[in-house]
């Protein structure tokens, strides 16, 4: 380094008044936003309380909704129409991510051989995203075994949880092409250009951009369809919603609802932070760089 | 210059864009171990004819020779033409999921079906040789623009391309940048591969080019060596185009 009298002359830095002064303002800012998200909060806590727990009714209501006796009477059979839930979902969300990834490479494949495949996969997702879950349910769990087949099952469970993959996936599809659909054209080029050919651009360059841009959408669906498994009661499963009715149906005591309805939340929870996690995850080591 | 077959040869190629006509009869030869310069305003159809040599846009009419196979041919394999030419985009077009080796072995692994230990030896080699080695465990966003553009670089040259397109690469850098991504080039070119680049430059066009086109409108208005382009144009165009640039200190 040659001498510079500039560099040479200055003394160690020191924080100006002026520093100093602003950063003892927003400090006093950072205070005062506090005590009022504090106080908002308690005084919307107290009015929705008083509201609330002042309304004529609420003795009555809260007898019939949250009362401790019925909840804890339902825990049990509660917990265990939960463990169908889990299975359907354990089952049926892989299955739906892997149809609806299928789908979504199906769509955006091009070339005239192709034209029947893209043709069935968007006749598919325009079809099913318009029919309502619960009627094709009823059609599945109950048309099916009118149908007599031979070898096809008769069982609500894998009927139901059928219905929920062929729902499912042409929503889960959808989210996918958008995906696909995000990634900018340049990468294919650039990948193209390398001499990749459609599909192994699809694979090694395109789809990991997409999925990863999508999980927070996959994220959304599953915890939907997470709750939509309770609809497989409609042909005689009991799962976790189905068991709490039967227990409201000899008690006339809604709580069994509400504990089912809060077990979901509790399952979504989970989810959600696992998804955030994985997500960080990706974003932290691309940042450090990562090691090969 | 050799007289041994071209390595490139555009013969009156006509692309356009609706009514709007890009390429208009241009005819070109690149021989082997040269190095052509595309020059010319933006819209000129330089970038549009380096897309046509890599068949990433398809050509209206007349051929494209590479290496003495019509490769517009539409019964030619593309994907198999494309993997004897090396790329390099102004945008650099990085995969970003990939760190810089994965990035630059994918070719040669999927492609090329080279093992891994081979392909990220020689990628380690190139990397190393431009002072990159080590940035080859990191994301591409983690890097300068000139340093995703050496980047780049590796990756088009890794699997020994026949000819390397280079499409503006230094447009988007800044002016320090674009230096050491230039002395690649000129890298490149002391090592006798046969390239053509469309660029801006045209200090560094004077500089390496072996022969230079000036495009105007889809059409080679005049080509000769650096020396009779810039140093003695013929076409009144060529003129105004060189004399705008000076006048802005690009040259």
């Amino acid at each position: 380094m040659s001498a510079d009298p500039i560099t040479e002359e200055r003394a160690p830095y020191a924080p100006s008044e002026r520093r100093l002064a602003r950063e003892a303002y927003r400090r006093s800012r950072t205070r005062r936003s506090a005590l009022i998200a504090t106080a908002s909060t308690l005084g919307v806590a107290a009015v929705l309380f008083l509201v609330i727990t002042g309304s004529p009714g609420w003795p009555v209501t809260r007898k019939t909704f949250l009362d401790p006796h019925y909840a804890r009477e339902a825990l049990s059979p509660v917990l265990h129409g939960f463990v169908l839930n889990l299975e359907l979902l354990a089952v049926c969300g892989p299955t739906i991510l892997v149809l609806g990834l299928l789908i979504a490479a199906a769509r955006t494949l091009r070339g005239p051989v192709f034209l029947p495949v893209r043709l069935l996969a968007t006749a598919y997702v325009d079809f099913f995203r318009g029919f309502p879950l619960i009627i094709l349910l009823l059609l599945t769990v109950f048309g099916v075994p009118a149908l007599q087949l031979q070898g096809v099952t008769n069982d609500p469970i894998l009927l139901g949880g059928a219905a929920l993959v062929i729902n499912y996936s042409a929503y889960v599809a959808e989210v996918f092409r958008a995906g696909i659909e995000s990634v900018h054209p340049s990468q294919r080029a650039a990948a193209r250009s390398l001499g990749l050919g459609y599909a192994q651009t699809m694979r090694f360059v395109v789809l990991p951009q997409a999925v990863r841009r999508v999980v927070p959408a996959l994220v959304n669906d599953m915890a939907s369809l997470q709750k939509d498994t309770g609809l497989v009661y409609v042909g005689g499963a009991i799962d976790a919603v189905a068991a709490a009715h039967i227990q409201v149906a000899s008690s006339f005591n809604y709580t069994p609802l509400v504990v089912a309805g809060l077990g979901f939340v509790i399952l979504t929870i989970p989810m959600t932070r696992y998804a955030d996690w994985l997500t960080r995850r990706m974003d932290r080591r691309r940042a450090q760089g990562g090691i090969v | 210059m050799t007289v041994t077959a071209p390595v490139l040869r555009f013969e009156s190629v006509r692309k356009a864009f609706g009514e709007q006509v890009i390429l208009d009869d241009v005819s070109l030869e690149v021989p082997e171990h040269s190095v052509t310069v595309l020059i010319g305003a933006s819209g000129s159809g330089k970038s549009t004819l380096l897309r046509c040599a890599n068949l990433l846009e398809e050509i209206d009419d007349g051929a494209i020779w590479l290496d003495g196979e019509d490769v517009t041919d539409p019964r030619v394999d593309a994907d198999a033409v494309r993997r004897r030419i090396g790329v390099v985009f102004q945008a650099y077009n990085l995969f970003p999921h990939l760190t810089v080796l994965d990035n630059i072995t994918l070719g040669p692994r999927r492609v090329h079906r080279l093992p891994r230990a081979e392909a990220e030896r020689r990628a380690l080699e190139l990397l190393d040789r431009l002072g990159l080695a080590a940035k080859a465990g990191e994301y591409p966003d983690r890097l300068s623009g000139g340093q995703q553009q050496r980047v780049a670089l590796v990756r088009a040259i890794v699997s020994e391309p026949r000819v390397l397109l280079l499409d503006e690469i230094t447009a988007a850098l800044d002016p320090e940048l674009v230096t050491e991504v230039l002395a690649v080039v000129r890298d490149l070119k002391e090592q006798g591969r046969t390239m053509v680049l469309a660029t801006h430059e045209m200090a560094f066009a004077r500089d390496v080019a072996d022969q230079v086109c000036f495009l105007a409108d889809g059409v080679i208005l005049e080509r000769g060596t650096s020396e009779q382009v810039f140093g003695d144009p013929q076409h009144e165009r060529t003129r105004r185009f060189l004399s705008r640039l000076s006048e802005a200190g690009r040259l």
